[in-house]
Parts: C-alpha cells; structure tokens; sequence
C-alpha cells in the first residue's frame, strides 16, 4: 500500500487538490430552491465572502499607495505645471455655460409639465436623492471578470446591489462590499444585467453582458421600428437602477442564430467602461425631487421666464417700428414729389429720407424743378421789375419758356398769359 | 572521498527559491495585474500569474510543487473576480504540474523552448478555463474569441521572456 502511494504520489495529489477545488466549486454554483422555483445563489456563501475579503485587503492597500502616488503626480502637473491654455478654455467654459443655462430654461419647461402630469396621473418615480463618489482603485486583473474595486466601502454607506453611476451612464452595481473597499460588477461582466427601455419606441427589454465584454439585449424578437441609433435608458424595473439613466446606444439589430426569432441587439454603452476613474454610487432614491434639483429647475423656469420677456420685449419693439414706417408711409404717399410717379423704385434722396422720417416736425422742401416753364417758382419776376401799363413783363433769361420739343407743355401752360403772379402753394 | 553522481536533469538542475520571492512574487504577478489593467486596460490580455506560475514550475521541477504554487496562484487571482473561487484554481492546478512534469524531462532554460513551452500552456489555460465554464460550472452561454486566445498566447509569450530572465537572478542552485 505504501508503495502505491509512493510511487502514484504525484498523481495522487494532483487529484486530490483539484476534487478540493471542485467541491468547492460545487459549493458556490449550487441552486438553492427558493418558494419551489429554482433560482441560481447570487450571494457568496460566509466562507467564500471571507476569502474574498483576505485577498481583497491584502491587495487593496498596494492598490491605494501606487494609485496615491499617481495622483499626487497628476495634481502637480496639471494644477501647477501644465496650465497652458486655461485662460482660454475658462472663456470656453463660460460660453458652454451660458448655452447650457439656455437649454437648463428649455428643459426646465418641459420637466416642469412632466411633473404635473404624473401627480396628475398619481405616477411614483424614483429620482437620486443620495450619492456618494468613488475612486477606482483596481480591477479583477482578468478578461474574463469585469468588475472594478473602489475605494469606499460599507463604513461610507454603501451596501450590495445599489446602481453604480457616472454622468455619462450606468456603470454596474456593487457585489461585494467590505468595509473600506467595494467590487462593482460592470454591466458588461456576462453575469451582469439591466432592465432597460428604448427612448422613442419605449420597448422595453432586459440587457446583459457577454463573455467577450459587450452588452446585448437579446429578449426582443425582430421589429422594424429598432434601428441603430436609439438611445437605451433604464426602465427602473430591475430595482437597482432608477429609471431613466443613460446606459447606451444601439450599435447593430441582427438575427440571434442561437436563439431564433428573437435578435441579438448590441448596445455601445454611454460610459466609458473601460476606462472608469471616478464613479457615483446611488445610496438612496426618493419620490419628491431634491431640493437641489427644485432649486435647478427653479433657476431653469426663471430663467425661461425671463427670455420670454425679452422675446415679448423685441417682438414689442418690431411692431412699433413697423408702426412707424407704416406712418412715414402715409406721409410719403401724401408727398408725391418726394417720388417720382413714372419711376417709384428710383431710390430717393437720402437728406429727404431723413426729412421724411419726421412727418410732424418738418415740412419737406420741395425738390428742384427740373424742367422750369413760367409756373415754376422763381420764374416770375418781382413786382419791380414790372412796368405799371405794360402788356408784358420784361423777357429773362430765366422766365423764357423752354422750346417744345424740349419739354411737353403743361395743359396749364397753354392757357393765354396774365400779369397774375402764380398763387403759391400753400405747402411752399 | 564519496563520489555523487547525477541520474536525471531533475537532480542536475533542480532550483529552490528563498522564501521571500517564493511569496512575493506571486502576489507582485497579481497586483500589478489588477493595477496596471485599471490605466491600461489592454495589459487584461496578459496573464502575469500564469507566467509566474509557469516559471515556478519549471525551476523547481517538482509536480507537487507546481500543482500547489499554481493552485494558491490560481486561488488568490479568483478571489478577486467575480467567479466562484476554484476556475482559475482547476486551470492552474493542472498547469503547474504539467509544467514542472516537463521541466523534469527537457532543457527548460533554452529560450525556444521557453517560448514553445509559453505558447503551449497559455493555450491549454484557455482551453481549462473554457471548459471549465462551460462544463463544471454549467455556462452554456460562456464563449471565447479563439483568435483572441491566440493573441493572448503570443502576448503571454513575448512578456514571458524577460519575465523570465529577471526572475533567473532570484534562483538557488540546490
């Protein structure tokens, strides 16, 4: 016997060792039934929990000194060294914000509506009350595994299952929880999953990872209306995530050769898991809006009013200008010899826009005769220059009344000459 | 004056370690792979344990020796995945006794054969840990891009080499 086991030795515990780690392997996987239903254990039991947190606490304080330094390096360079370039990104930034206070007053409106409809319809959502921010410290090491380790743990509030957040999107949710560190399972791990539902057809289905790090939704059979392009938000319905955060968009729609009629739908998701730095955790929801999200909308329904105002205010301003050039119009009709009537787009002369712009102030000149007969103003000589007896007046250059084929005679013109000066105009 | 006489290349170059490397590196190989896949996500497609345990092996030549240091490898870089503890555990058990049951029989310090050796094992790791998800773990689901794995495969073995040449200085000729 105690040869057998001399010379098998090797081989012996080879064997021996892996059974070890198969039983244990047995002991994690197991389905436990659940109210007569089988359901698969998400929980690690005690014992594995605690191996978990052995390794997990002899690796995380290497973690936190090498990420320390990192930081300590990253803050001098970029708050001390590299700041080339601030001045103009802050008016960038500025610019930005003022758009974004435009679209804060656009939104506001709209969610100020939205509000009243669901109390209308005595609809219960769940807004964000509570976040606490975390630093990424380390990851699993592994392709096969995506979770990440932050460094906030228990002792900061955080229990497992609460959603894991940046501002772009949903990121996971924590798994394990140990008092100063946490484990985020990322939705793109294949253990992972979401309900979510499509922005403009309001689909709604349930998302997971696969094995080769994508997110798919792969519950929905074919449908015309799923393109590319569609934005994928949480539907709140899996009780972890709260309904309505970004978590991606549609990549590609095609057949699932596995699983027939129903289509593999890969979503890009909207944060950048793979390169996750800091991230939110959610640590409680809430029906009312917070006050700092009231307050936002507050400042965003202001802010709307007042463009209202201003809008109400040049619209205002148009309306008496167009009032006013009605008004000079009328003014410029009763003028005829402003315009000339055989040609009404000639453009006029600028002195009498001027003078015409002021219709109650000012009575316009009238503009020089261009073709002077014996009726034109100035034509008729003084009464010095006259002769008391005398048929005629005494012929001036300038009286003389231009040829006939230089100028058509007015019909008052054909009329018999008189000694009457010309009645002047009133308006002269 | 006794004369002693050398049967086998195991007896002929059998190396032993000093405590401290033996526990260090091991827990280096697997913090600097959780550490530097948080910046550089694509260092994920490198499997520094299983380098480390492969080195191991193979200097100490002892089956026993290899299935245990792969074993605890295996273990440690389980606990910090998601995974039931043991899938890395199996893969590595069975590397580092078929890694040092090699080194009993070949030149394990040629660098062709450290590369056909690296090659090899990091393939086989891939295949364990396939089937072991697939099959002990019952994940119908569970795939592997194989030309991905083969792209592992020659990473593995060009980050293997120096690895292995550093890790030279720290052996014990017995």
């Amino acid at each position: 016997m105690d040869s057998f086991f001399a010379r098998f030795k090797n081989p012996l515990i080879l064997v021996a060792v892996l059974l070890a780690q198969t039983i244990g392997l047995a002991v994690q996987v197991r389905r436990p039934v659940v109210s007569g239903s089988e359901t698969v254990s998400s929980a690690d039991p005690h014992s594995i929990s605690l191996v978990r947190y052995w390794v997990v606490s002899i690796v995380t304080p290497f973690e936190r000194f090498f990420l320390g330094i990192g930081h300590n390096v990253r803050f001098g360079w970029s708050n001390y060294i590299d700041l080339r370039n601030t001045r103009q990104q802050n008016a960038a930034l500025q610019h930005q914000l003022a758009d974004m206070r435009i679209q804060q007053a656009a939104i506001a409106q709209d969610a100020i509506q939205g509000h009243r409809l669901q109390a209308l319809l005595a609809f219960q959502q769940h807004y964000v009350a509570r976040t606490v921010a975390a630093q990424v410290i380390g990851t699993s090491g592994t392709e096969f595994s995506r979770v990440i380790y932050i460094d906030k743990g228990r002792e900061d509030g955080l229990k497992p299952d609460q959603a894991v957040i940046t501002p772009d999107g949903i990121v996971g949710k924590l798994r394990d929880v140990f008092p100063h560190t946490a484990q985020v399972l990322l939705i793109d791990d294949q253990t992972s999953g979401a309900g979510v539902i499509l922005s403009s057809t309001h689909i709604r289905a349930i998302l997971r990872g696969t094995s080769t790090g994508r997110i798919v939704i792969n519950n929905l059979t074919a449908d015309s209306r799923i393109k590319p392009g569609e934005i994928v938000l949480t539907s709140g319905g899996d009780q972890v995530y709260p309904r309505g955060l970004a978590v991606g968009t549609i990549e590609s729609v095609a057949p699932d050769p596995d699983h027939q009629p129903y289509t593999t739908i890969r979503v890009h998701p909207a944060a950048n898991l793979s390169q996750l730095e800091e991230v939110l955790i959610i640590t409680a929801t809430q029906t009312e809006l917070p006050p700092q999200a009231k307050q936002d909308l507050a400042v965003g329904a202001a802010t709307a009013e007042a463009q209202a105002l201003a809008a109400a205010a040049h619209a205002a301003e148009l309306k008496a200008a167009e009032e006013a050039k009605s008004a000079t119009q009328i003014v410029a009709d009763r003028l005829p010899s402003l315009h000339d009537a055989n040609n009404p787009d000639a453009p006029t002369d600028p002195k009498a826009t001027v003078v015409t712009a002021d219709p109650v102030g000012k009575v316009p000149r009238p503009l020089p005769t261009l073709h002077p007969d014996r009726y034109s103003p100035g034509s008729t000589p003084s009464a010095a220059d006259l002769t008391p007896g005398s048929a005629s007046p005494a012929t001036t250059p300038s009286s003389t009344p231009p040829p006939p084929e230089q100028s058509e005679p007015a019909p008052s013109a054909r009329k018999p000459r008189t000694t009457t000066p010309p009645q002047t105009d009133q308006n002269q | 004056m006794a004369i002693r006489s050398y049967t086998s290349r195991r007896e002929l170059e059998e190396h032993s370690f000093h405590p401290a490397v033996s526990l260090l590196v091991p827990v280096a190989a697997i913090i600097l792979q959780a550490l530097v896949s948080r910046p550089f996500p694509r260092f994920a497609i490198f499997d520094l344990p299983l380098i480390v345990t492969i080195f191991f092996a193979v200097s100490r030549r002892s089956p026993i020796a290899g299935a245990l240091t792969g074993s605890i490898i295996g273990l440690l870089q389980d606990a910090l995945t998601n995974q039931p503890i043991g899938i890395n555990g199996i893969a590595k058990t069975v590397i580092g006794y078929a890694a040092a049951s090699i080194g009993v029989q070949i030149d394990v310090e040629n660098l062709s054969t450290r590369v056909l050796m690296n090659f090899g094992f990091s393939i086989l790791n891939s295949i364990l840990l396939f089937l072991i998800n697939r099959r002990l773990i019952g994940q119908p689901d569970f795939h592997l891009l194989w030309i991905h794995e083969l792209l592992r495969a020659v990473a593995n073995t060009l980050i293997a080499i120096p690895v292995f040449l550093l890790l030279d200085n720290a052996k014990r000729t017995e």
